[in-house]
């Protein structure tokens, strides 16, 4: 006896392929949305600010005339503040991302900590900007330095660089890590030789993109009280100093019409500077993809 | 001091060494030996006496215990957390669970290649150097002669000695698992365990390993899983037949194929089950 029927079939293929091309057509949709948004956003800011865009723009310190205002402090001081973030939150990330996945026994403590590192990278950036004013700008005396905020978001990129390196490391195959200890490999030669080089990939794709995100993070910068107005570039880790979103935070909340030019020609040197990342990110990838 | 070693051709050596000694000395007497998954009691009293220069196959349906008992005794079963054991494993006079015994030097001497063909993403080159550079071999010239030797001795040389510096994922899976023979043979090993080596190959490469395996047997131990019982009896001297976690029957293997003393190996070897 049969249990399908080929009348029926014939009879229902008109609805299901109806629902087969709606379902197409909702996705195709919520693409389109998220793609127009961005081009409209993107079309608004550039056609703003792109007339302050000038060699001026990046030299001169702020001033309180729009013709005058430079970028130059927030600029200078977000590549200082970088260059604190990148490598305290790679080392440490990366580093406790091998603990987690290669030597770190399985049981209900550990697995608690795995938990709540991922539930780390939910917490709002202010409550981090709050973290870092109490330890580091209070406690260890580092005040609004370029130490203080860049150690502060450190730690609000580390659940994600955490996250990121531990999901590429876990999908080195385990095939791999049985062939290296299998010749007598001890536990670091086959971190450092199979894994790393396989999951470097993945780190540095999530590791660039967290970096992104510590650019152009304002709040905790807002909680810490970094100063807008610097009308000085940082020359040591001390230094005050003013970052790219905080500027772009003042200029955009001023009264006068032709500061909100200025901040739109400070969002597209913010948005240059992520892009510019971003592309690094996936240079290194292919250049590491290649040799593995 | 390991230089000096390596500049002795190694077939040399072995032979030297086979003169020296009672040729059926043992390379692993395994007493007692029982392991547990957490509660899942994986191997039962295990004993089984495995002889030098010799092939020997380990026969069973699945889920028998034959793949954790190979990977027993190079303790790469330890990787699976919660793995317990009890018993002894003698290798060489001395027993492979001891505290002092460095799982790492085990290895060294006990090379293992695996179901699947695990080429690292690496050059060929790269590939077989991977043993002999972790053991702190940097000498360039040393590295290419035991490339060359491991690839010869694995019959492969000749398929790949113009493209070295090729990623060894671009070869066919036939030529990978021979890779990884060449890749285990250049740690310069005593023994070689392959488990379950064909099984994802097509037959032609198939033909070329089990070859491959007799060739090898002049000069190493190997201990064999297979799922295939012909393989089995083509290419080994002896045969373990495992059940449920027991060594049902181990004799030479042509004694198993014809006359098995015990009624389950008949029922296993003539197909009635597993």
């Amino acid at each position: 006896m049969r249990h399908i029927d080929h009348k029926n079939v014939v009879k229902r293929m008109g609805s299901r392929m109806l629902l087969n091309k709606t379902f197409k057509t909702i996705f195709f949709m919520a693409t389109l949305f998220a793609l127009l948004s961005l081009a409209i956003l993107f079309y608004r800011i550039v056609s703003q600010g792109i007339g302050f865009i000038s060699i001026d723009f990046f030299t001169n310190f702020g001033s309180r005339i729009p013709e005058n205002a430079g970028i130059v402090a927030a600029l200078v001081g977000s590549l200082w503040m970088m260059a604190v973030i990148a490598p305290v939150s790679l080392i440490i990330g990366v580093g406790s991302a091998i603990y987690l996945e290669e030597y770190a026994k399985k049981n209900k403590l550990n697995d608690f900590i795995r938990m709540n590192i991922a539930n780390l990278a939910g917490v709002p950036s202010v409550v981090f900007g709050l973290l870092g004013l109490t330890i580091f700008v209070r406690a260890l005396h580092l005040g609004n330095s370029i130490l203080a905020a860049g150690f502060t978001m450190s730690l609000l990129i580390l659940p994600v660089i955490i996250v990121a390196s531990q999901e590429a490391i876990r999908a080195v195959p385990k095939e791999l890590r049985e062939a290296s200890y299998g010749m007598g490999a001890t536990k670091w030669q086959t971190i450092s030789k199979v894994v790393l080089p396989s999951a470097i990939p993945g780190i540095l794709t999530g590791g660039i993109l967290a970096l992104s995100r510590a650019i152009g993070e304002t709040a905790p910068l807002v909680v810490i009280g970094i100063p807008v107005i610097i009308q000085f570039l940082p020359d040591n880790l001390l230094s005050q100093f003013t970052a790219l979103p905080m500027q772009i935070f003042d200029w955009a909340k001023r009264p006068q019409e032709a500061f909100q030019s200025v901040a739109a020609a400070g969002i597209i040197v913010l948005m240059m500077f992520l892009l510019i990342m971003n592309s690094i990110a996936v240079v290194i990838r292919n250049k590491f993809q290649k040799r593995y | 001091m390991v230089q000096v070693n390596l500049n002795k051709p190694q077939l040399k050596e072995t032979t030297d060494l086979n003169q020296n000694v009672n040729m059926n000395s043992l390379v692993y007497d395994t007493k007692q030996l029982n392991l547990w998954y957490g509660n899942h009691h994986a191997l039962k009293n295990i004993d089984l006496a495995i002889k030098e220069n010799e092939v020997t196959a380990i026969i069973g349906p699945s889920g028998c215990g034959k793949s954790t008992y190979i990977k027993t005794l190079n303790r790469m079963v330890e990787l699976v957390p919660s793995v317990k054991t009890s018993g002894q494993i003698i290798y060489r006079d001395r027993n492979i669970f001891d505290r002092d015994y460095n799982v790492e030097e085990l290895r060294t001497r006990v090379g293992m290649v695996f179901q699947k063909p695990n080429p690292f993403p690496k050059s060929i080159f790269d590939n077989i150097a991977y043993g002999p550079r972790i053991h702190g071999i940097k000498n360039k010239k040393t590295l290419e002669e035991i490339v060359e030797k491991s690839l010869r001795g694995a019959a492969i040389w000749d398929e790949v000695k113009d493209r070295l510096n090729e990623n060894a994922y671009g070869l066919s899976g036939g030529q990978q698992q021979r890779i990884c023979i060449a890749r285990a043979l250049a740690i310069e090993p005593d023994v070689i365990l392959m488990d379950e080596p064909t099984s994802a190959l097509d037959p032609i490469s198939t033909l070329k390993v089990e070859e491959l395996v007799q060739e090898l047997k002049e000069n190493y131990s190997i201990i064999i899983v297979t799922h295939n019982m012909q393989q089995a009896a083509r290419i080994s001297d002896k045969t373990a037949f495992f059940l449920n976690g027991e060594v049902i029957e181990f004799d030479q293997t042509d004694t198993i194929f014809s006359t098995p003393s015990d009624k389950r190996t008949e029922d296993y070897i003539s197909g009635r089950f597993g």
